[in-house]
């Protein structure tokens, strides 16, 4: 892996931006640890420690706000928001994403460190939802970013989301939420299919 | 309101004038006036809030429509000044000066209908589209469905239900069997 430093400012000129403030190496798929038993520890401290990234990129963004109220409750999962994608491993997609909100999950998305999962939440990830039509809405998440759960409904409710953590909890023990694995070995595919519909790419390939 | 109507069929040879309500006025002016009299509405009138501007494609007369919607804070009543301008290379003048606002709203439909505001601060910038290269996606000729159906990968299986059928065979499925027998017969017929 080569770290790109101040020193590199050549690139400034060639790529059209600033490598000074970021790595632009490729992701590399990480192999699970050999000990079956310590791999199992690892699953479940990333299964009870989801941090959310509190980015809310659609509509369903009001759905997650209750969760974190005395209601709902959220940290008794251990779960809680982190405002940066850096300190976060969850990060929910919440409704219909635009191209243009597409541009700004797909960087925060590669800025999170590993481990770390999607969540697709309401029809809107799934299939399009009731914008199957439109011209700025895309209709599968799963084509742009690895997707480890999905929640379905218009919109669902808090109480769906927790089912579907709890869900997320069940794949991530079981060792089967290996989405930023599938991201690094997909690479090309989902950075063809990202650059189809960001007709305007004007930032590094991947950077994190 | 009535005296007001008066003086713009006067000044500006309003046409097409109904009032919808008392308080709610719609008229169509020549594009040539239109800055001139919503100045005279902003100025003498005291129409001083523009709410929006509004932009609709009429694909069968060859026009675009832009309607300026305008409201007095004082007497509480609004009026909309429609004005058609060509389909080709269309163009307005630009009313940043008089509202700053109307930079926001002319920045949209320039992005979306393509109407160009000559002179208007950002107008040529992004607004909710990035690196949209297609013709403007809220132009009548456009195929939205086409469209999305070639760029955004579509899930499979979506179908569609007739809602009075679906509720029918639901709700009464005597009644819709009945129906669909005799509409049979009908048919054979």
């Amino acid at each position: 892996m080569t770290i790109i430093t101040g020193d590199d400012n050549k690139n400034k000129e060639d790529k059209g931006f600033d490598t000074e403030l970021f790595c632009d190496a490729l992701p590399k798929e990480i192999a699970p640890v050999s000990n079956k038993t310590i791999q199992k520890f690892y699953n479940w401290a990333q299964a009870n420690s989801l941090w959310i990234l509190a980015f809310g990129t659609g509509c369903g963004s009001i759905e997650m706000r209750p969760l974190y109220t005395a209601r709902y409750d959220i940290s008794r999962f251990g779960m809680a928001p982190r405002p940066t994608p850096r300190q976060s491993s969850l990060f929910i997609i919440s409704g219909y994403a635009s191209v243009k909100t597409m541009k700004r999950i797909i960087r925060s998305y590669e800025q999170m460190q590993n481990p770390k999962f999607v969540m697709g939440l309401g029809s809107c990830t799934i299939n399009g939802g009731m914008y199957w039509d439109s011209y700025n809405t895309i209709n599968r998440l799963d084509h742009y970013i690895p997707v480890d759960t999905y929640v379905a409904g218009c919109m669902p409710r808090p109480e769906a989301l927790i089912a579907g953590f709890e869900e997320l909890k069940k794949r991530i023990l079981a060792g089967k939420a290996e989405g930023a694995n599938e991201y690094a070995k997909n690479f090309q595919w989902y950075k063809a299919n990202q650059k189809k519909i960001i007709k305007d790419w004007d930032m590094p390939d991947y950077n994190w | 309101m009535k005296e007001m109507i008066d003086r713009i069929k006067q000044k500006f040879n309003a046409k097409d004038i109904n009032q919808q309500k008392a308080t709610l006025v719609f008229f169509t002016v020549e594009k040539k006036d239109l800055e001139g009299c919503v100045l005279y509405m902003k100025e003498f009138e005291g129409y001083g809030n523009l709410t929006m501007i509004t932009a609709i494609d009429w694909i069968e007369k060859n026009q675009f429509q832009l309607t300026y919607h305008l409201h007095n804070y004082t007497n509480r009543t609004d009026v909309s000044i429609r004005t058609y301008i060509e389909r080709e290379k269309p163009s307005m003048v630009s009313i940043h000066n008089l509202w700053a606002g109307a930079r926001v709203f002319q920045r949209e439909i320039k992005e979306l209908f393509g109407i160009d505001f000559p002179g208007c601060p950002r107008v040529n910038d992004n607004f909710v589209l990035e690196g949209w290269d297609n013709i403007p996606p809220m132009r009548r000729d456009f195929d939205t469905k086409k469209y999305s159906e070639e760029t955004y990968f579509p899930r499979p299986g979506r179908y569609k239900k007739d809602n009075v059928q679906f509720m029918e065979e639901n709700l009464y499925p005597v009644e819709a069997e009945v129906k669909k027998s005799i509409a049979d017969t009908v048919k054979k017929k």
